[in-house]
């Protein structure tokens, strides 16, 4: 009797905490959504800011956004599956695999804010490349690549090795192979690991902060300052600008990170199934 | 084989990007003779040199004026780190920067208000009882007068040029023998990186009080007067109100043609009368 | 072509270098830049001091370990039981659809935005605690009273934030306790939750361990939540409810103004929050690459 008590008790618990922290997702994003939702309008999404960003809209912040992540997922992509590729198919074992890849994991716990306090001191003042969208990318690359790398390997993992045997029997050489064969045939996980990396670096904001500046102005060249919307939503909580815009910025930002995760997730089970 | 192509073609259009940016981008790097104006420092004049880029660019397409934040005490940092042509103050320039900033252009006068809570029950506050609230002796409202409400003090963060005037002027900063300054704002105040914040922190804290630039003073705050003297264009103006200080844009030695054609701008009338436009206290 | 494949194989590893070189160029870069410090100050006072007032020249952290600690503890308090729990109903109580929505909810907490929640905390929490939490306070002490900036506001937001992390590293850990050892359990008389309790949590007591590290070190490696809720007062705290700094607000607040001796004191900063979280990665790399081995 007592333990069929006690065994009510437990799983009641359980449910419980997972409809508490279902509850609390619930919150969040329906907060935000419901306030944020009816401020997203044409004009927010095509119009530049003006009044430090409480009226217009936010195409300057949104155009910026792309640019920057569209650096650091440009430059992380390349190294990031070069990488992943060495572990995987040349360097299999051995102290010095064995030590790259600790560096990859140090990397990746590394908090963000170390990111943007070397990104500031290196691209932004050592390197004379000013507050930018380069400097920001170049941080965030370094930001995203044990992303790549990992997602990169593990998709890799997953080529059955007949594949490489076959391509190598009929005698094709090892980058061939590589290049033409395994790459290729496990692409679609690839690009989940890009796309990962892409929502990270979408999310991120003390790295950015500190090495893109906060421009308002439409950017045209590498070199300029601007905001990403992470950013932006930073200056206009703290500096309570206008409680529409803000909820706005936030809603977009959610629902743009929501669709890119959806995006990866899709990718990703289209490849265990084909 | 398309992965491969895939991956030739971005890692070649990579490396033309960057050639091609830095080709053109070399001389838009700040602090050259470029044709972009980086502005970096006090938050409080970020909104009006927003305006007044907006303003200039206008007239001048071929020269983009940025407006960067970080705090008052980024504008000489910035400087001499060469990443800004112009810095922005809200406070004096201190004399440690006076080597970095060469030219100080004063281009409007603001009121900082003491601001406090809707239900604090008090008008005026002296200048000592403000030091000794932001300094913590004074702990609770009816040590003022007002209710017995324990006093939340919000304060900026120790680069704001808000606070650099705030607490110079009422003195709970003051200069010790070696000519550095000593803040003593209690280390129980509640700091907060921004204007907008502070007055947010303000405006939603019972008891609280703090400072903001008078621009920024809305409904949402109770604006009391300091020894008397409310805080306005007029008494900013002729001195009346003891809490003023100096908007300044400060250069190097090395300013360059399109920065110092934005200063001339702003120093102008029609500049002179923007700020006034924006709610700011021209120098004429 | 063999040349070719020679050429190809070294431009890879360098690649594959990129990692190795990137930890190594940071970890020179904020070295370098907040060695100075500590040295003048020396360590013990810089790590012990209780006087962080970088314009006055004075460097004493504490209070900001205090704050980053402070938050982090609360975070794990509330998020060990929450994270764990749900790992179980992930792993053992939920059915197929459930479990596939409820790792969708958790995969959504994951991807929102630090500074989301952070807009969240200010706008909700914050004035939520107090309003609500100090009318209960003032019930037991009547001094209390806060802004509701406070370590309260940091480790529920904080706890949600890592929650994802112990929940997937839990969940993997009691999915690869043997199913031998569940019909065991079940055929020696056990019921469901004492199998749970008694057989399968212990079993997977070293994953969940790791998860639980990781999900410290993203906690106390966590900036923009917390610069926003947490009041920044370098003061070290008495009460949950008491507004705190921690380690990475201070330097994001703080960088942009920074002079060059007070940049330096902010580096500082950073080397100290480095090498504690590089720790506790280490720690738990060890501890899963044991747990992966031992689960038999």
């Amino acid at each position: 009797m007592k333990k069929k008590i006690q065994s009510h008790m437990f799983f009641g618990i359980i449910w419980l905490v997972a409809g508490v922290t279902l509850a609390a997702l619930v919150i969040i994003m329906g907060f935000i959504l419901v306030k944020g939702v009816p401020q997203i309008n044409l004009e927010f999404l095509t119009q530049e800011p003006r009044s430090m960003g409480s009226e217009g809209g936010i195409l300057s912040v949104i155009v910026g956004t792309l640019y920057v992540t569209g650096v650091a997922v440009l430059l992380a992509t390349p190294v990031g599956v070069a990488g992943a590729v060495y572990f995987t198919e040349y360097a299999k074992s051995g102290k010095i695999v064995d030590t790259v890849r600790f560096f990859t994991e140090v990397l990746a716990g590394i908090p963000s804010i170390i990111f943007g306090l070397f990104g500031f001191a290196f691209f932004v003042v050592f390197l004379g490349l000013g507050w930018s969208i380069l400097a920001g990318g170049l941080t965030l690359a370094v930001m995203i690549l044990p992303t790549i790398i990992r997602t990169t390997e593990e998709a890799l993992k997953t080529v059955p090795m007949a594949y490489r045997e076959g391509s190598l029997a009929l005698g094709a050489s090892k980058w061939y192979t590589i290049s033409r064969v395994v790459v290729p045939s496990c692409k679609s996980g690839i690009l989940t690991g890009v796309i990962l990396g892409l929502g990270r670096a979408i999310g991120e904001t003390a790295a950015v902060v500190l090495t893109i500046g906060g421009s308002l102005n439409m950017p045209f060249s590498i070199f300029d300052s601007t905001r990403t919307m992470s950013v932006h939503l930073y200056l206009l909580a703290s500096e309570g600008i206008s409680q529409e815009k803000t909820y706005a910025t936030a809603a977009l930002l959610i629902i743009i990170v929501f669709i890119i995760n959806t995006i990866a997730n899709a990718i990703g089970r289209r490849t265990v199934n084909g | 084989m398309k992965r491969n192509m895939i991956k030739k073609a971005s890692v070649l259009a990579l490396v033309l990007a960057l050639g091609i940016t830095a080709l053109t981008g070399c001389g838009s790097n700040s602090g050259s003779t470029g044709s972009k104006v980086v502005i970096a420092g006090s938050t409080s004049v970020q909104p009006l040199s927003e305006e007044l880029a907006t303003a200039f660019m206008k007239d001048n397409s071929d020269i983009t004026v940025e407006v960067q934040g970080g705090g008052s005490g980024q504008a000489a940092v910035a400087l001499a780190d060469g990443i800004a042509d112009i810095g922005a103050l809200s406070r004096d320039v201190k004399d440690e920067e006076k080597g970095t900033i060469v030219k100080e252009y004063v281009i409007a006068k603001d009121g900082v208000a003491v601001i406090a809570n809707t239900d604090v029950t008090i008008s005026n506050l002296s200048l000592a009882q403000i030091k000794d609230i932001f300094t913590g002796k004074i702990t609770n409202w009816k040590e003022v007068g007002g209710k017995d409400e324990a006093i939340t003090v919000v304060s900026r963060e120790e680069g704001s040029g808000t606070r650099g005037a705030f607490t110079e002027l009422t003195g709970v900063s003051v200069k010790d023998s070696a000519g550095n300054d000593v803040d003593s704002t209690t280390k129980s105040a509640i700091v907060q990186p921004s204007t907008g914040a502070a007055l947010q922190a303000v405006s939603s804290t019972p008891g609280a009080i703090g400072y903001v630039s008078m621009e920024a003073l809305d409904k949402s705050v109770k604006s009391l007067t300091v020894e008397g003297i409310s805080v306005s264009k007029e008494t900013v103006l002729d001195g009346s109100y003891a809490i003023s200080r100096p908007f300044i844009y400060g250069v190097t030695s090395t300013v360059s043609k399109s920065a110092q054609a934005f200063i001339d701008f702003v120093m102008s009338d029609k500049g002179q009368a923007l700020i006034e436009q924006n709610g700011f206290i021209p120098v004429q | 072509m063999k040349t070719n494949e020679k050429i190809i194989e070294r431009v890879i590893q360098v690649s594959a270098a990129a990692s190795v070189a990137a930890v190594a160029l940071i970890t020179i870069f904020i070295f370098v830049s907040g060695m100075p410090v500590i040295a003048k100050t020396g360590l013990y006072n810089f790590v012990t001091g209780t006087d962080w007032s970088p314009t006055s020249g004075t460097f004493g952290i504490l209070p900001l370990i205090a704050g980053s600690l402070s938050v982090t503890l609360g975070a794990l308090v509330i998020g060990i039981p929450t994270g764990v729990g749900c790992a179980v109903f992930l792993a053992e109580v939920a059915n197929r659809r459930t479990a596939g929505i409820f790792r969708s909810a958790i995969e959504l907490l994951a991807g929102i935005p630090s500074v989301v929640y952070g807009f969240f905390g200010l706008i909700v929490l914050v004035p939520a605690i107090r309003t609500t939490i100090v009318p209960l306070a003032q019930k037991i002490n009547p001094d209390v009273s806060t802004s509701g900036f406070s370590i309260l506001a940091g480790a529920i937001i904080l706890a949600m934030m890592i929650l994802p992390t112990i929940v997937s590293v839990s969940v993997n850990a009691i999915n690869a306790v043997p199913q031998d050892y569940r019909e065991a359990s079940l055929a020696l008389g056990a019921d469901r939750r004492e199998t749970i309790t008694k057989v399968i949590l212990p079993a997977a007591k070293s994953g969940i361990f790791a998860s639980i590290i990781l999900g410290m070190g993203r906690a106390i490696g966590e900036t923009m939540a917390v610069l926003m809720i947490t009041g920044n007062v370098a003061v070290l705290p008495k009460s949950v409810l008491d507004p705190v700094a921690t380690m990475t607000g201070t330097i994001a607040m703080e960088m942009t103004y920074a002079s060059p001796s007070h940049k330096q004191a902010l580096f500082a900063i950073g080397i100290v929050l480095f090498v504690i979280i590089v720790l506790l990665n280490v720690i738990a790399q060890a501890v899963m690459k044991r747990f992966g081995g031992a689960a038999s």
